[in-house]
């Protein structure tokens, strides 16, 4: 399916339409404490924009962020899903062979890690996640004051995670850190870029050798990983960098998730008393915090051919900036799309990408999310911020650093 | 018009009409059918746009994938002969008059 009509050019470039330059950055801080109104030019100026400070073309629009996520071979990852062309320069680290590969070397990889997250293992999973969420808030509970971001929406994660994965205890501490190094790497050579790679050694070496077969427990998802070289599938060089994708993109982007769906509930306390009221609406109330603050605001795709996109032209070789959390936002597809409402139809969002390179991890990230809403559901009465709530700062994901809170229980 | 008749578990039969969409999955959630989630957009991620094909309409679907027999081993509601996912299954013409049952939970 083609649904954007895209097509090789061979019409003269006089016969497009124009692409509006503008000077927006979307990886500066300004834009990240409040980047609805530079998303929203983005959006309103055209289908395709260009921008300036970093020349590249971005797609703000629902229609065009989900047309370029669903056409992987005209708009590819293996050159590098950030600003960083991997035909032009070498890579920060070794490319992840999943996120950064293409269809058909995607497919096989993309295939088994498929397999270890699948519906039927988080069937497996799931009783142990939702006791972990309810001795999480339980724990809170005694507390009633402390920081929503460390202490649950970091502190239920790395309660699960690390251990449904198998990893050692030692060196837990790098998780985190290396996961934002990851995701700041996708931006632009800009400071925040630049200061995570030049302090990522210890966190990629942690990284590196925890992913071998022999630091990873039997029975955990890089085990799993692992085994499937025994049947071919994959090869035992394969193997760590697979795992490596999954302590990548495991852990970081369900922290911002959780906290994004905690924030949310604490300054639209109508929707929190909805949540109480009927508790099966957690999964939801979760999976619509992911539309509303998108975690994962931006990936870049780069084209292999001349393209039209919605008519406008773009040469080979051109980096494209998807702007998911301002597709997220698109009025053109979403009803009063800044409004949080937990009971919306939310299928579609693009928060967790589309096509072929959609989170293989989303399964995990909604059993996480929906536990912990669930339990917080059931024994809490109100969530009151009570500090300063201070941003964290990274090239890719959209998140807070604290978030103080009063908790009152039922 | 292509109708497609959605059963609930409670019985209540609930027919749309598919105009445009390509599959089914996709002519449930634009016309707002209870039951049918499809939390991944239709990318067969999740499972959570099960249905049981009636009498009669199963041997005239296309055959499933791999991918998607691997997938239903997962669903939250009982896997029965004659469970898909609604997102692989794609609109035709031959398909007016199509009748599916929904699961009592997808998730």
């Amino acid at each position: 399916m083609n649904p954007q009509g895209f097509s090789g050019s061979t019409t003269s470039s006089e016969r497009h339409p124009a692409i509006p330059h503008l000077d927006v950055d979307p990886f500066a801080i300004d834009f990240f404490d409040n980047p609805y109104p530079d998303q929203a030019r983005l959006r309103e100026a055209a289908p395709v924009v260009y921008l300036d400070k970093w020349r590249v073309f971005g797609v703000a629009r629902y229609a065009e962020v989900h047309a370029v996520l669903n056409d992987p071979l005209t708009f590819c990852s293996s050159r590098g899903v950030g600003l960083s062309d991997f035909a032009k320069e070498k890579p920060w680290r070794p490319p992840s062979l999943i996120l950064e590969a293409d269809p058909p070397a995607h497919t096989r990889t993309r295939a088994v890690l498929s397999k270890v997250l699948s519906p039927a293992v988080m069937k497996r999973i799931r009783d142990r996640f939702a006791a972990a969420a309810e001795a999480k808030i339980d724990e809170l509970l005694q507390r009633r004051t402390f920081d929503a971001i460390a202490d649950l929406a970091e502190g239920y994660p790395l309660s699960v995670f690390p251990d449904a994965m198998g990893l050692r205890q030692e060196g837990r501490e790098h998780l985190l850190p290396y996961a934002g190094v990851v995701f700041n790497a996708f931006g632009p050579p800009n400071e925040l870029r630049q200061t995570a790679i030049e302090r990522s050694a210890p966190h990629q070496a942690y990284v590196a050798e925890q992913c071998q077969r022999h630091n990873l427990a039997p029975g955990g998802f890089g085990a799993c990983v692992h085994a499937f070289t025994d049947t071919g599938e994959i090869t035992a060089e394969e193997a760590p960098l697979l795992v490596r994708s999954l302590l990548s993109a495991g852990l970081d982007t369900t922290v911002n998730s959780i906290g994004a769906a905690i924030y949310c509930l604490a300054r639209f306390p109508e929707e929190l008393a909805r949540l109480r009221r009927d508790p099966t609406l957690a999964r939801n109330s979760f999976e619509e915090a992911v539309r509303f603050e998108s975690p994962v605001q931006t990936f870049f795709r780069t084209t292999t051919r001349e393209v039209e996109i919605s008519g406008y032209h773009l040469g080979e070789g051109e980096k494209v900036l998807m702007f998911l959390g301002a597709a997220n936002r698109d009025p053109r597809r979403w009803e009063e799309p800044d409004r949080y409402d937990i009971t919306r139809k939310t299928s579609g969002h693009v928060g967790f990408g589309s096509g072929v390179h959609m989170c293989a991890g989303q399964l995990v990230a909604r059993l996480e999310g929906e536990v912990v809403l669930a339990a917080l559901a059931r024994k809490i009465e109100t969530i009151e911020i009570t500090g300063p709530v201070t941003r964290r700062y990274n090239n890719t994901l959209r998140g807070l650093e604290h978030l103080p809170v009063t908790i009152k229980p039922v | 018009m292509t109708a497609i008749t959605f059963i609930h578990p409670d019985g209540r039969r609930e027919s749309c009409d598919a105009g445009a969409a390509a599959t089914v999955m996709l002519a449930a959630t634009s016309h707002g059918v209870a039951g049918i989630l499809a939390e991944c957009g239709g990318n067969a991620m999740c499972v959570t746009c099960h249905v049981y094909v009636e009498r009669g309409w199963l041997d005239r679907l296309p055959a499933m994938t791999s991918d998607e027999d691997a997938l239903l081993d997962g669903a939250a509601a009982e896997r029965l002969p004659n469970s898909r996912l609604s997102c692989q299954i794609r609109m035709t013409p031959e398909l007016d008059g199509l009748e599916l049952r929904l699961p009592d939970r997808q998730t």
